[in-house]
This record gives C-alpha cells, structure tokens and sequence, in this order.
C-alpha cells in the first residue's frame, strides 16, 4: 500500500515509552532496539514506510511532542480539506 | 518544510524546546501539549497565565511558554484566584496533581469552586504522589500498594479514594466539570477539546472550569507505559468514569 | 551493647521512635524526609502506633495536639515549607503544653527553595517561628547515631517539661547512611493526669487550651510558662568541646557543619593553628553561658560562627560573647555544604 504521509521523529525528545508504537493503527512503527539517544533510550522510528496513512495517532498520544506528520501531496486526485 | 508533502501536525510553538523531564510515557507531557495547543490555536498565548504546583510538574513553567506563578503545595487555586481577579480578561489556568489539589489544597479547591472563580483548574489524577517517591494520594485506590500504603490502601483507616470531579460538579457557580484521560488517541483528543471547551467558556465567563485528567505514574505504579495503560483501563476508569459531569445551558455557550 | 545497624539518617529516626514507645505518627510527604514515614508504614503491622499520612502539614501539627493532648507519644517529621505550616500548631501546643517531639529536617530556602541540606530555620526554631511568648527545646544532631540518642532525649524532655520539643535535622543528615547503635525499646506507660481521657469521678474535668481571654489569666499563664523555661535553661544546655582548652580561636558550628568544621579544625591543628571547636547540641537553650566562659580567657583572639545560612545563630554567639571579643562569620546558602579546606582558608584570612 502506498504510503498517505509519513512521520519524522525528533530522536533526542523521543523517551521510548512506545505509546506510539502502541496506538498506531498499521503498526508502521517500532522502538530502535539497536540505537539509542545521548539519554540511553530506544526511540522510535517509521519502520514500514509505504503503512503510514497519516492519521496522527502517534503525533496525538506521543507525550513529549517527538512527533511531526506530513500528508502526502497527490495533485491529480481531488483535495479534501481536513482542516 | 517537506517537498511533496503537507504538514499536518507538530509540537506547539507555544511550547518551549527545552525537553521535558517527566518520566517517559507520563501523562503531564501529554496534557502540557495538548493545553498548549489550545492556547496557539485560539491564538491567546499573550493573554495566558498559569499557576504551577509542588509536585512532578514543578517545573511546568520550563515547558509552557506563557507566563506563570509557582504556587505553595496546595495553593493553586488561591493564586489563581488573585490573578484572574486583577486580571478578568486574561486565560487563567491551574496546573495541579493529587496532593495539591485533594489534599492540602482542599479548602482552597472547594472555596474557588463555590465563589465560582472564572479560572480552569486541570487536575492531574494519577493515584500518587511522584515527585517526593510514590506514596499515597487522596486519590490512590482501594488495596492499591504505594510506599506509604505498602499493603495496600485500607479504606479502614484511610477512607476512600476523593472523587474531585464528582465532588466540585455540585457547586452551583461550577459551570463545567468534565473528567478525561489520554490513554489511547482518541481520548486524548476528547481530552484536548475539553481543555478547549473549559477555556471558551472561560472566556465566556461562564464560571468555573474544571478538567480532571485521569493519568499515568509509570514509575510510581512500577510499571512500563504500556502497563499502566492498561491499568488505567481495567482498574482506574471504573471507579473514575470518563465523562461529563456539569456543562453550561446551550443557551449560555 | 545495643544492637548495631548500618542506617539511613530518616529511617534510624523511625526506628528510634518505635523503639522509644512512638504512639501516634502524623506527617505528610515532603523531600528530603519522606523516608520516614514510609519506614514507619513499612513497620506497621508490627506494632501498636496509629500512623495517618495526613492531608497537609496543617492537619498532622493539629493532629499531634489532639493526640498529644490524649496522652500519647507523638512524633512528626516535615522539611522547612512543611514546617512553616506548623507554626501556628506549635504555639498552641506550646501553650497548651502538650509534649509533641517535631523533626525539621532542613532544606534550603526561602520558600519552595532546594532539597539540598541548610541550616536556614535556626531563627524560626530558636526565636519562635509562630506566635507569642515562648519557646520549644531544639535539639541539633550531628551524626546519625545522634539523631536516634536525640529522640529518646527529645521524647524524655517533651514529657518532663509539658514541651514540643523540634530536632533540627537536615537534608544531609537524614540521607547518610551510619553505623548505629539502638537502644533497647522502652516499655511506655506513662502518667499524664492532665491529658484528656475522659473525666473520672475522683478528678475535675481537664482542658486544654491556650485562650485567655483576661489578660491579667493571659499573664499568669506566660509566667508559669517562663518559669518552666528558666528551669530549662538552668538544666538542659548540652554542647561538646573539640580542641578548646587551649584554643585562640574558637569555631562555633552545630549539625552537619560542625562535622565540616571538625575537621577544619584537624586541618588548622595540623598546620601550627590553635583552633577549637564549640559545638552546641541544644540550639535552645542555647549555651549562652558556657561559651561567654571563653571570653575570660585571654588567649582566645575571636569567636567565629560557621553555618549554612545567612547568619543566624551568629546572633546568639554575639550575645554570649557580649561585645567582649570580636566575632566572625562564615556560611554557605542555598543547600551547599562547606567542605573543610574552604573553613580553614578563610580562618587564616580572617586571623592575619
């Protein structure tokens, strides 16, 4: 599935807690298991890239506003506006 | 700036940068986000003042970049009060956990609450006192284990946990009392159009607004994020139920 | 031999306190001593004492004059804001003479300030933080194994003299961890004719109170009051001396600085200095007379107050000196603690 949007994490304000992980409806994400920030915590990071539908789950629930969302921009369909 | 894509959601501007020091996973980060997105989008961030406890979000001034007065345990409610009578048409709010709103700071919680003070009190439930260890809150519950109820709250010697939410809607000059959580997204939107509702109101001068977030304390519960999700769910939300407990006349909105 | 235990400062206060015969215990949480209280609710089950975690400083000093006033041993424990909120408690329990054994462990302030260890509460314990004419015993440990002697010092004086007594502990000592001996626990029965159990045939009925509405009654009672103070300042000063007999300077420092100050003084010692140190252990009565002794001796060159404040006691150092020797004064605010090296140096400086 194409992707709709996808997801930048700010690394050093991202604490791991994995409510994101948690609350995202196409599991996209996940904790890197393998990298840590200057304060030792696995953040998180878009794991399957072509699943974010932009929904803003994650953004919404991340406590420590790690989180930006982008829409994907498609000029040939029609625009809705979310608002 | 993103080619090819629109922004469509990222941290408030009317937060500051500094990284936040709760614990991961807490909810006072949450609802410090979602209260200031409110404050940018109704565009009233030069017109806010804040009050900040003694407890885990001591600091909240550190994060929130609208004008604050850190109060004594317990007296929130007083300062608040003196605010927003000097300043009527400034958005005043209280920041408050358990300790400082249920227990020192009872009478002046009630007091406001029946003189009606147009201020929005946010009422951060968590069930624990954090910042001094994790002993027990007004609000822990029955045969919950906190340093200070080691085996577990006994309603026998300490009564029941204080239903705030339930106790301040029956003042007559409280206009709105609504209790939320930020457990899973959707709430946490619910959660943000209430901090929302109780400010419009507020400007309004509809009475006193009253938010009580029925939050986390991973580290105090001795559980992951996760875990105290579902603690939140199977053990808190029944006995504290999400739900609106006063709103204004539809007329007076 | 009591037992012998390596303790944290707030946890040996506990558990002296359960040992002493503790009754009743009423505090609320509060950095950097909120180890007590969870000790004590730890140890519960164990023992007879009522423990409430009450709803604010407020409530637990009113709660200690209730209990008190019954009859019971009570403790609380608090930091410096919780203990501002139990001045007005301490003046009607100082009235009303009820024996009440407080601890301060203190932090930096003024206000919500630090967590950090000061000496910054000596004037509000020693000059009477709330109301009126009167004054509570203030006990000043210094060790660990001081703070647990000083509670079953604090519980016996509270008793022989109808008085709340404050140990002045401090965010350091309550932290430390020490080896400590403990005393063997003390079997309680006391008699307290005049507490409120419920008035028997055979006596009137008592009253506790502290309102005196004719002021020729309101005087009487300040008299009786400092009658009781004067017994007190005539039998219960202690102090110990480090090094003074011969000193030409004479360190005054209590708690967590007088240990700094000890070895300040080994330091001085070391290097040719004839220094000593005066340390009071009662904060009241102060030992006013016994360090105004040091005054008749004509080596001693100057007095100088080392504590964690802007310069509190130093006041009462100057009235026990008297104008007769110059006094000195060092002190760190704000929750730092002095290290020895920095005493010395401005010991030399202040004596060239």
């Amino acid at each position: 599935m194409p992707a709709k949007g996808t997801v930048e994490f700010d690394i050093e304000r991202c604490k791991g807690c994995n409510l994101c992980v948690t609350s995202c409806p196409t599991d996209c994400l996940a904790l890197n298991t393998s990298d840590t920030n200057s304060y030792g915590l696995h953040y998180a990071y878009l794991k399957e890239e072509d699943d974010c539908i932009a929904c803003m789950n994650c953004a919404v629930i991340c406590p420590d506003a790690a989180i930006t969302v982008y829409r994907k921009q498609d000029p040939s369909k029609e625009r809705r506006n979310h608002g | 700036m993103k080619k090819g894509h629109k922004l469509i959601y990222q941290k408030p501007k009317t937060m500051t940068d500094k990284r936040m020091h709760y614990c991961p996973g807490c909810f006072h980060s949450t609802i410090h986000k979602l209260l200031m997105e409110v404050v940018e989008e109704m565009d009233i961030q030069e017109k806010t003042v804040g009050v900040c406890p003694v407890g885990c979000s001591v600091f909240a001034y550190d994060y929130m970049d609208v004008d604050m007065q850190e109060a004594a345990h317990g007296r929130a409610a007083a300062v608040a009060t003196g605010i927003k009578r000097m300043l009527p048409n400034r958005y005043v709010f209280s920041y408050q956990g358990d300790g400082d709103l249920a227990a020192i700071g009872t009478a002046e919680t009630l007091h406001a609450c029946n003189r009606g003070e147009n201020f929005t009190f946010i009422f951060i439930n968590n069930g624990i006192y954090g910042m001094t260890g994790g002993q027990m809150a007004p609000t822990t519950l029955e045969g919950q284990k906190t340093s200070t109820s080691p085996y577990g709250r006994d309603p026998a010697k300490i009564g029941l946990p204080l239903k705030m939410a339930e106790i301040v809607s029956q003042f007559e000059r409280v206009a709105y009392v609504e209790r939320v959580s930020c457990d899973t997204a959707a709430h946490a939107r619910k959660a943000k159009k209430a901090l929302r509702n109780a400010f419009e109101y507020q400007g309004k001068k509809l009475g006193t607004t009253f938010i009580e977030v029925a939050s986390n304390c991973p580290s105090g519960w001795k559980m992951t994020p996760d875990e105290s999700l579902k603690w939140l769910e199977e053990k808190v939300f029944p006995y504290y139920p999400l739900k609106v407990f006063k709103k204004p006349e539809k007329k007076e909105v | 031999m009591g037992e012998l235990r390596l303790m944290k400062g707030n946890e040996a206060l506990g558990e002296a306190a359960i040992r002493a015969g503790l009754q009743g215990y009423f505090g609320y949480p509060i950095t950097p001593q909120s180890e007590v209280i969870e000790y004590l609710a730890q140890q519960e089950p164990k023992h007879d004492y009522v423990l409430i975690q009450a709803e604010s400083e407020l409530a637990a000093v009113n709660m200690m004059y209730g209990a008190g006033g019954a009859g019971a041993r009570v403790l609380t424990t608090t930091s410096s804001p919780g203990f501002s909120l139990m001045q007005e408690g301490i003046s009607y329990i100082a009235c009303a003479e009820i024996p009440c054994l407080f601890c301060n462990v203190v932090r930096g302030g003024p206000g919500l300030g630090t967590i950090q260890p000061s000496q910054s509460d000596y004037f509000q314990s020693t000059k009477g933080g709330g109301h009126g004419d009167y004054h509570t015993i203030v006990l000043a440990p210094n060790s660990v194994q001081e703070m647990v002697d000083f509670v079953y010092l604090g519980f016996e004086l509270a008793d022989k003299y109808r008085i709340p007594v404050t140990m002045l502990s401090d965010g350091a000592i309550g932290q430390m961890m020490e080896k400590v001996e403990l005393p063997d626990p003390v079997e309680y029965k006391p008699k307290k004719p005049w507490a409120t159990t419920g008035k028997t045939k055979d006596r009137e009925r008592n009253i506790l109170t502290s309102l005196y509405i004719q002021s020729e009654d309101m005087e009487k009672k300040n008299q009786k009051l400092q009658k009781k103070y004067k017994k007190i300042k005539q039998n219960e000063v202690r102090f110990e001396e480090y090094h003074t007999e011969d000193a030409e300077i004479i360190i005054v420092s209590f708690g967590l600085t007088s240990r700094v100050s000890r070895k300040s003084v080994d330091i001085g010692r070391e290097k040719g200095m004839k220094v000593g140190l005066f340390r009071p252990q009662t904060l009241w009565p102060f030992p006013w007379e016994k360090l105004g002794e040091y005054t008749e001796k004509d080596k001693v060159k100057f007095f100088i107050s080392i504590e964690m404040n802007a310069g509190q006691m130093l006041e009462d150092v100057r009235l026990a000196v008297c104008g007769k020797k110059p006094v000195h004064f060092y002190g760190r605010m704000g929750g730092i603690v002095p290290n020895p090296d920095e005493i010395y140096e401005h010991i030399k400086k202040v004596k060239e």
